[in-house]
């Protein structure tokens, strides 16, 4: 089983992408889990939210303490919420930002697999501004998912959502961040 | 067809497809979603449902009340201080034998007040005549919405009934459901006959009628006589729901790793999914340990609770909420459950949870390992608590 923690702030749809995450891989056949830090939600706040995956029905319940990977979308709490707290040390934490792996571990001395992923700038570029879609994309990659079932995923759960043009800039940031993900090496 | 869902959806598809014909409720933390969901599914003209949004949930339920003594298919769900508020009513509708099904997401009463997950709630509503079946997960709260509006309306139970979901660990936890097919679903759940509605005018009848000391004693033994057939209704139905969708439930509990074990946990609810985790990991260790999870706790099913722990030596009763003065209410109906057999287990109570404190697979291992040498006494024991 794999455990999944993603930091973001209230507004920036690290709870969306998590559910997106446990449909594409209920797709690859297995089960999952995907939930918020239970509780209030307020727009700008840190927030967590989880997944678990694995190949038999998950019975668990309870919080999840030692992911396998962390995600973080806000790069911002990398530094106030002390994002490898639990993380297995053969673990692999993936970051949005514009720094190296080595700039990140210097800031927070994690010694397991780091991943980064500009995902604002990808954002950006594509002219979403939402970080979120990337990092799914970058997680996906590293999950080893192959390409066409996550961006089937995304565009079955984000297309009632948004209008076309607005999802096709989705699926290429999507793409991208994928993209530079897979070239890191999966988790499989 | 396997897919990704929360436990509020999962309900509120169980509701969809048995489509009633008044919704009347109340939004809540953590049971809105229900609420939001099926306001939708009638928005969008999906179910042809009577929706009232009342002002409260004490409302909630009197629409139900009323609604079902007309001659409708009535749901309604709630949680914590919204069945705290409707309670008054809950008592109503059990006496007049009204088949309403009631989603509760459990979360704890106030003060202080909290949103998270106990079930101080359930325990609330424990004697008020409505039965009670409780879900380890949102593929079981599917199911048991569907389940219990056929025993509600089974013609030897005609009572209200409450479907119990953990609060955010199964209402918004997204997680793998496999529903039935709508035509499937709605045959096992079939057309709803009304009992003495109000609106047949050839037919006039009285509902909630005045009952001085000449008869008022027989009317409540009249209304044990019908939760007294609830267990007979719950096998068949379940029975029957096996055999359309192939779950593994068989009975009021589920026994599990129990028959060569010497100790054994109890619970309620989602907890229950954590625990086979913590048994499985002590078997690897060849430790002689199980897990009883009770589905239908109202009426207690003592028979299957006597027979599935009697031959161990040692049980933990997890009850998720204090009975403030007494001993937890689960533990009290598993040890008069074990009372009259001559061998039985030492029996220890702890309380856990409360207010949604998290419990752990760590957590249910220690209690397993620890319970040989605990004295079984009338203390209660806490898991997770700062002392």
């Amino acid at each position: 089983m794999k455990e999944i923690r993603w930091h973001g702030r209230g507004g920036q749809g690290a709870k969306t992408v998590s559910q997106i995450l446990a449909q594409i891989n209920l797709r690859e056949g297995k089960f999952v889990q995907a939930f918020p830090e239970f509780g209030p939600e307020r727009s700008g706040a840190p927030i967590r939210a989880y997944n678990r995956i694995a190949d038999e029905e998950i019975l668990i319940h309870s919080a999840v303490y030692t992911p396998d990977i962390v995600v973080v979308v806000d790069e911002s709490l990398l530094r106030s919420e002390n994002p490898t707290e639990g993380l297995r040390p053969e673990g692999i934490l993936i970051v949005n930002t514009a720094c190296s792996p080595e700039e990140i571990r210097k800031q927070i001395g994690f010694r397991g697999k780091i991943v980064v992923v500009d995902a604002d700038r990808i954002a950006r570029e594509a002219g979403t501004g939402f970080a979120n879609v990337p990092m799914l994309g970058a997680v996906a990659a590293v999950l080893g998912t192959e390409w066409p079932i996550v961006e089937e995923e995304v565009r079955r759960a984000m297309g009632d959502r948004m209008g076309k043009e607005m999802l096709e800039k989705n699926i290429a940031a999507l793409r991208e961040a994928y993209a530079a993900a897979k070239g890191v090496g999966s988790a499989r | 067809m396997r897919k990704v869902m929360t436990g509020h959806k999962a309900v509120a598809e169980a509701m969809r497809q048995i489509e009633p014909d008044v919704v009347a409720v109340y939004p809540i933390t953590p049971q809105s979603e229900i609420a939001e969901y099926y306001a939708e599914y009638v928005h969008d003209g999906i179910v042809h449902t009577e929706l009232v949004p009342v002002e409260s949930e004490h409302s909630a339920l009197s629409a139900c009340v009323g609604a079902a003594a007309a001659g409708a298919r009535v749901m309604t769900a709630t949680s914590s201080q919204g069945l705290a508020l409707l309670v008054e009513v809950l008592y109503i509708a059990a006496g007049m034998r009204l088949p309403i099904v009631m989603a509760l997401a459990n979360r704890a009463l106030s003060a202080p007040i909290n949103i998270h997950c106990d079930h101080s709630d359930a325990y609330l509503a424990r004697d008020s005549g409505a039965f009670q079946i409780f879900c380890e997960s949102a593929q079981e709260a599917y199911d048991y919405t569907l389940i219990a509006q056929r025993i509600a309306e089974h013609e030897r139970v005609r009572l209200p009934g409450i479907v119990n979901l953990d609060g955010f660990a199964l209402t918004h936890t997204a997680q793998v459901v496999e529903p039935l097919e709508d035509a499937v679903a709605k045959e096992f759940v079939g057309p709803f006959q009304a009992v003495y509605p109000l609106l047949d005018v050839e037919k006039p009848v009285t509902w909630g009628a005045f009952a001085m000391p000449d008869y008022y004693f027989e009317l409540k033994r009249a209304q044990q006589a019908a939760i007294e057939e609830v267990p007979a209704a719950f096998l068949a139905v379940q029975k029957e729901f096996v055999r359309l969708a192939g779950r593994p439930y068989a009975g009021f509990v589920d026994a599990y790793r129990l028959e060569d074990a010497d100790r054994a946990l109890v619970v309620l609810g989602s907890t229950a999914g954590t625990a086979k985790v913590a048994v499985d990991a002590l078997r690897e260790k060849g430790e002689k340990v199980g897990l009883l999870k009770v589905w239908l706790f109202r009426p207690f099913p003592y028979g299957a609770v006597a027979e599935a722990l009697g031959h161990l030596r040692h049980v933990a009763v997890l009850d998720r909420a204090i009975s403030f003065g007494a001993m937890g209410a689960l533990y009290s109906d598993v040890a008069a459950a074990l009372y009259r057999r001559k061998d039985r287990p030492a029996l220890v109570n702890y309380i856990y949870g409360l207010g949604g404190r998290d419990i752990t697979v760590e957590q249910l291992q220690n209690v397993l390992v620890e319970l040989p040498k605990v004295r079984p006494d009338e203390a209660l024991r806490y898991i997770g608590l700062r002392e």
